[in-house]
């Protein structure tokens, strides 16, 4: 399309334009950030390798030699800490994305198409999910290489998909029979033409929040995994599998299990934040309820 | 303003009353001081555009105001001083004698509660009377309302009645505790014309009756004619004339409410498209038609119940010329809108034939279709609907562009959407903004400047002016006349309302329940309708014309159609037409010729 016609002034800066003075999640973006940026960078820093022993500090208490203590075997915890957090957004997003790609397809297909198509799918969907999920993810991580990230990835994935699938279907339903759907049908779009011009595109604002929301959902499932042993193995570390050693410290040295979990604790808050910020931002309703008001 | 010195047994009186609302751009007065009252047994009628602060003066002064709207100045009824009062005191001022009637009677009724619960829930509430009690009251008040049917309606739930019906629900609930006072807000704008005429007249009767004071507030005058005794006309949050209802119609003072008058669609008035169409059209192959359509669709009652079938479109067939105009009317139901889709291929009919252009459409894939559908392009009804809110006015006029002439350059496509907008009278700034930035009238526009980028020969307008103010109907309709006059275009136009239709149409075709009427130069029709239900149809629609409007009402149709899932045997329109005799139930009419220009189906066209 040409330059002319297509206007950059969109949604999207309709939107930017309300966040900018949403405080809160510029702040939690902030936040994210920040943690994000530490993460990557610190462990370069640090004179500690993940899984290098210190035998002088055994389970110490945090101080300046090692911030956030050692663990029993003498591992700085700082160093873990910011190991666990890249593997926890890396899981977060990674999974994030696989679950979106193929929910937003499938659902789009389902609810678009409809009829015999649908009922196979969404039928599909539903057997996925009454399957323990647990059972599927442990399927998965051993099929994958035992206990590979990639594994986890794909595993945790498979199953976030089947709720942005059906979440997906239902606002193309919704969708579907809206006039400017029937426009496109009576010009002569065709059915791909017609999902990725304006089904899709009308549903990014759903989308986008929906994932900013899934994100934190993936880390929360990463932790638990790994909680329970299924997720990252030794001497990597996931904020889980952080959490879950120093859940067994607790009362000796409860610094192993405070630190992660507040680290975790304030990702999860300022993800959350960012979902609800985008929804309200994104949300044209919001500025077509002031406009009405005006009447 | 002179004459409306307020009287002084004013039921409720609004001075220099203005509303301002806080938005992010600041303040918008919305109205500025109004002043104006209404007296016991008087019916003041509040006419403008959407925007001219009508509904928001007197949600002011009934404290309904959005949480970010302020409202200044006096309103008083009877004693009280409405502004001033507390929320809780309100209420009841509101519920026990002031009655409202809202535009949208689906969203102001309770989906859960029976509607015969939420016509006594006013007694009980504010009259203390136990619910057996309230509820026989309420039986009463529903056959009061003219609600066919009372006893068995008094248990269903909002979503079984028609629209008509539900907003007898809600004159019946604002009537519950004898108010002194009726607000009606646009309480027909969502109407059928017939239904629209029924609404009206009751009105009028209820006024006599209980002598009490009446606002009625609309965009269309020509609903004020019948009903109202004293207008107000408003314009960007003013009064700007007050006067009797004879005054305004025949002499009105302002250019503006001269403007409005001339916007009404006049259905005793021929239009410009009334002239036989030249041999030259006539001759060349019709660019549409249709040959014995029908349409249905599965419907099961229940979970486990029964399928039923039904026709939304029963044996349909007509053909539009050449850059002729075919108006088809009918009351919502009576699958004209299902037949404007059927002939676009959007549904797909179970039987009969569609021509395109000389060529059979029936057994086509969507992938065969697909050249063929330049030529036939949609206008509907809802213009912001229409449009995809993620897509700018430029991307959505550029689409079929871009499904249909994959070989234009960037550069001709961009002068293509321009021309475009010109052509509907759009400034080429327009093509960057987004449908939620434009109003109902700019978005039709937009939505007719995207079907005719094609340069299509037929269009299809499926009640495109239903949605809109009565001023901007009259806007888009000329710009459709204006569009097919230089395009040669021919039109297909689904409306409900005959008036708005004379003005574009050179022939009309009627449908109820799915079948054809009649089917009859607009000449004929207008002037000697053969089918008694065209003839109704003429009746409903609103005339500007005080002296004529009140009795109007009263002939015009009686009753809602029937059930389509059984309709009646022989000729489906006799359960409600006043000439129908034992060969009605009988036999279903067949499709005869009048003369030259005309075609009915009724038994007793020539008698009557």
């Amino acid at each position: 399309m040409t330059e002319s016609v297509v206007g950059a002034q969109s949604v999207w800066s309709s939107a930017r334009r309300r966040l900018q003075r949403d405080w809160v999640t510029i702040g939690a973006a902030g936040v994210i950030a920040l943690i994000a940026v530490v993460a990557v960078l610190g462990p370069l820093l640090s004179p500690y390798a993940y899984d290098a022993l210190d035998w002088r500090h055994l389970a110490t208490a945090p101080q300046s030699s090692h911030w956030f203590g050692t663990d029993r075997l003498g591992r700085d915890l700082f160093v873990r800490t910011l190991f666990g957090v890249r593997i926890s957004l890396l899981v977060g997003l990674l999974a994030t994305a696989v679950s979106l790609v193929i929910g937003v397809v499938w659902g789009s297909v389902a609810g678009y198409v409809g009829g015999r198509a649908d009922e196979i799918m969404m039928r599909f969907v539903d057997v996925l999910y009454s399957l323990p999920y647990l059972f599927i993810v442990i399927i998965f991580a051993t099929v994958f290489g035992g206990a590979s990230l990639t594994g986890l990835f794909v595993a945790i994935g498979a199953v976030g998909w089947l709720t942005t699938a059906r979440i997906v279907r239902g606002q193309t339903l919704a969708l579907k029979n809206r006039e400017f759907i029937e426009a496109a049908r009576a010009t002569g779009v065709s059915t791909p033409g017609i999902l990725a011009r304006h089904v899709i595109p009308n549903l990014v604002g759903p989308i986008a929040i929906y994932a900013t929301l899934t994100i934190p959902q993936m880390i929360l499932f990463e932790s638990f995994l790994s909680f329970l042993g299924v997720g990252v193995q030794e001497p990597l570390a996931s904020l889980g599998s952080l959490i879950n050693e120093g859940a067994q410290e607790m009362q000796s040295a409860p610094w192993m299990l405070v630190i992660p979990a507040a680290v975790l604790l304030v990702l999860l808050l300022c993800f959350n934040a960012v979902g609800d910020g985008l929804r309200d931002a994104l949300d044209p309703r919001e500025e077509r309820l002031r406009t009405e008001a005006r009447q | 303003m002179s004459e409306s010195s307020p009287p002084d047994d004013a039921v409720l009186r609004l001075e220099n009353l203005s509303v301002d609302f806080t938005t992010d751009q600041g303040e918008i007065a919305a109205v500025r001081g109004v002043t104006l009252s209404v007296k016991a047994g008087e019916c003041l009628g509040i006419v403008g555009e959407s925007g001219a602060g009508k509904s928001q003066a007197f949600m002011a002064a009934m404290g309904l105001l959005a949480p970010n709207g302020r409202a200044r100045g006096r309103a008083t009824f009877g004693s009280i001083s409405l502004l001033e009062q507390r929320p809780k005191e309100l209420d009841k001022v509101r519920g026990l004698s002031i009655g409202m009637v809202f535009q949208d009677p689906m969203t102001s009724l309770t989906p859960h509660v029976t509607v015969g619960d939420q016509i006594a829930e006013p007694l009980v509430v504010h009259l203390g009377l136990p619910w057996k009690e309230a509820r026989l009251r309420a039986l009463a008040l529903m056959r009061r309302v003219r609600m066919t049917d009372p006893e068995r309606r008094m248990t269903e739930f909002p979503h079984e009645l028609s629209g008509g019906m539900r907003q007898r629900v809600m004159l019946a609930i604002a009537l519950a505790c004898q108010p002194r006072l009726l607000i009606a807000d646009e309480p027909t704008t969502a109407l059928d014309v017939t239904v629209q005429a029924q609404i009206l007249a009751l009105l009028g009767e209820l006024k006599r009756e209980r002598a009490m004071a009446m606002v009625l507030i609309t965009h269309d005058l020509g609903v004020i004619a019948g009903v109202a005794d004293r207008v107000a006309v408003m314009r960007a949050g003013c009064v700007v004339e007050m006067n009797t209802v004879d005054a305004v119609f025949k002499n009105p003072r302002t250019p503006y409410t001269k403007e409005l008058l001339a916007a009404l669609p006049k259905v005793d008035e021929p239009g410009p498209g009334e002239m036989p169409a030249s041999a030259a059209a006539v001759a060349k192959e019709p660019p549409l038609s249709v040959s014995r359509l029908s349409v249905s669709f599965p419907v099961r009652r229940g979970l486990l119940g029964k399928r039923a079938e039904l026709r939304a479109v029963d044996d349909v067939s007509f053909e539009l010329r050449a850059g002729e105009a075919v108006g088809v009317v009918g009351e919502s139901g009576s699958g004209k809108s299902t037949l404007a889709r059927a002939v676009l291929q959007l549904i797909h009919p179970q039987g009969g034939q569609v021509v395109w252009m000389g060529r059979e459409v029936a057994g086509l894939s969507s992938h065969q279709l697909k050249p063929l559908r330049r030529d036939l392009q949609i206008v509907f009804q809802d213009p912001l609907a229409s449009l995809d809110p993620r897509m700018s006015v430029g991307e959505a006029i550029a689409e079929p562009l871009l499904v249909h002439r994959s070989d234009l350059r960037p550069g001709e496509l961009s002068a293509a959407v321009m021309e475009a907008l010109r052509n509907v009278g759009l400034g080429s700034e327009m093509a960057t903004r987004f449908p939620h930035e434009l109003s109902g009238g700019q978005c039709q526009r937009v939505g007719i400047a995207r079907a005719m980028v094609l340069k299509p020969s037929v269009l299809i307008c499926d009640e495109p002016v239903s949605a809109l103010d009565v001023s901007v109907q009259a806007q888009i309709v000329a710009l459709l006349q204006n569009l097919k006059r230089q395009s040669g275009t021919s039109l297909l136009f689904v409306s409900h309302n005959l008036a708005v239709v004379r003005r574009l149409c050179d022939r009309i075709l009627v449908l109820y329940m799915g079948r054809m009427m009649e089917l009859a130069a607009a000449s004929q029709l207008y002037t000697r309708p053969r089918h008694p239900y065209s003839r109704a149809l003429l009746d409903a629609v609103p005339v500007s014309d005080p002296d004529i409007q009140p009795g109007r009402f009263a002939r015009s149709i009686l009753g809602e159609p029937p059930s389509p899932l059984a309709p009646p045997s022989g000729c489906v329109y006799r359960t409600r037409c006043p000439h129908a005799i034992e060969v009605c139930r009988d036999q279903r009419p067949s499709w005869e010729p009048t003369g030259a220009e005309g075609e009915v189906a009724c038994h007793r066209w020539r008698e009557l």
